[in-house]
């Protein structure tokens, strides 16, 4: 069973962690000599926190668009009756990465990300063929730099 | 527009992206052991992720908590119709708000979407992300003419994206 609070020593990991990974050849045996920790515990601590669903990635994080593919934001507004159907008919696409449930008008929110960026617009058009609803493309036109993190 | 060309990147970059997309190994040398995996040495795996780090196809080398078992319940896209003119210099100002883990400007379908400026704000309660949107709209001014915030409810898929899927 998963511990449901974090203990200190974790959440120190957490918070650490957050911050970047070195490129080095032991990465752990540096971040740990920051927290005060041996090696092997830190990489103890950090698999254990995977496992229990704490951290849902450890690891570099791509940027699809830098990779010469597309994403576009997309929102669609769908009948309460007819929800479950089309979010299943959505979610079938390979290209459609997150997908969330919002409350608004527009409730139905999804991420389209593909290698080939003309790839998106074949993937909204095959959405509004079998949904026979209208789909938004929202695909960013700016980007503004970030430095939020979750404390832990 | 602000937004970078594709950077080149060829065969061995994409074998290294592949072996690590899901995660990094958990073991002393991580990069010597995703370095077996794609058949280089580990100095060049090390190499070849700094580069795309410096050329930004990767974000951040780190660990992403899961936001919702820190207690983060509360996640609120909120949504501005802000002048244009104005709009780049506010999101920079927007962005660099701690509360805000992403920031975009997109574009508007009126009538039913007047929106340009996007800002996710997570709250450990709904109040305390209305209270964080309220700094946002206090922010924006006059500049803003409306906003919404869209609470999440369910996620009906999270797959992340995948190379070679």
């Amino acid at each position: 069973m998963a511990k449901h609070v974090l203990g200190e020593t974790d959440r120190r990991v957490v918070n650490a962690l957050q911050e970047g990974f070195p490129l080095t050849e032991r990465p752990f045996a540096v971040a740990a000599q920051t927290l005060g920790l041996s090696e092997t515990d830190l990489i103890d601590r950090v698999r254990r926190l995977r496992e229990d669903g704490w951290l849902t990635r450890f690891g570099p994080m791509f940027d699809a668009d830098r990779l010469g593919g597309g994403t576009t934001l997309a929102a669609m507004t769908v009948p309460e009756e007819d929800y479950e159907r089309v979010a299943e008919q959505v979610n079938a696409h390979p290209e459609v990465a997150h997908n969330y449930a919002r409350e608004h008008a527009l409730n139905m929110w999804f991420v389209i990300a593909s290698e080939r960026s003309e790839q998106i617009n074949t993937v909204i058009a095959a959405i509004e063929a079998e949904t026979g609803l209208s789909v938004y493309a929202m695909p960013k036109e700016h980007e503004f730099f970030v430095e939020a993190r979750f404390e832990a | 527009m602000t937004v970078m060309p594709p950077f080149p990147i060829d065969e061995i970059d994409r074998r290294i992206i592949k072996a690590t997309q899901a995660g990094l190994p958990l073991c002393q040398r991580p990069y010597a052991a995703v370095a077996g995996d794609v058949g280089v040495s580990e100095g060049e795996v090390i190499r070849r992720l700094r580069r795309m780090l410096e050329a930004r196809i990767v974000r951040r080398v780190a660990a992403v908590p899961n936001h919702y078992r820190l207690g983060y319940v509360a996640n609120g896209m909120t949504v501005w119709d802000v002048d244009d003119d104005a709009v780049l210099e506010l999101g920079s100002a927007v962005g660099r708000l701690p509360f805000v883990s992403h920031s975009y400007l997109r574009p508007r379908h009126r009538p039913a979407w007047p929106y340009n400026l996007f800002a996710m704000v997570h709250g450990k309660s709904r109040a305390e992300a209305d209270e964080k949107a309220a700094v946002i709209a206090g922010l924006l001014g006059d500049a803003c003419h409306g906003h919404a915030i869209l609470y999440s409810t369910r996620i009906l898929k999270k797959t992340g994206l995948r190379l070679g899927a």
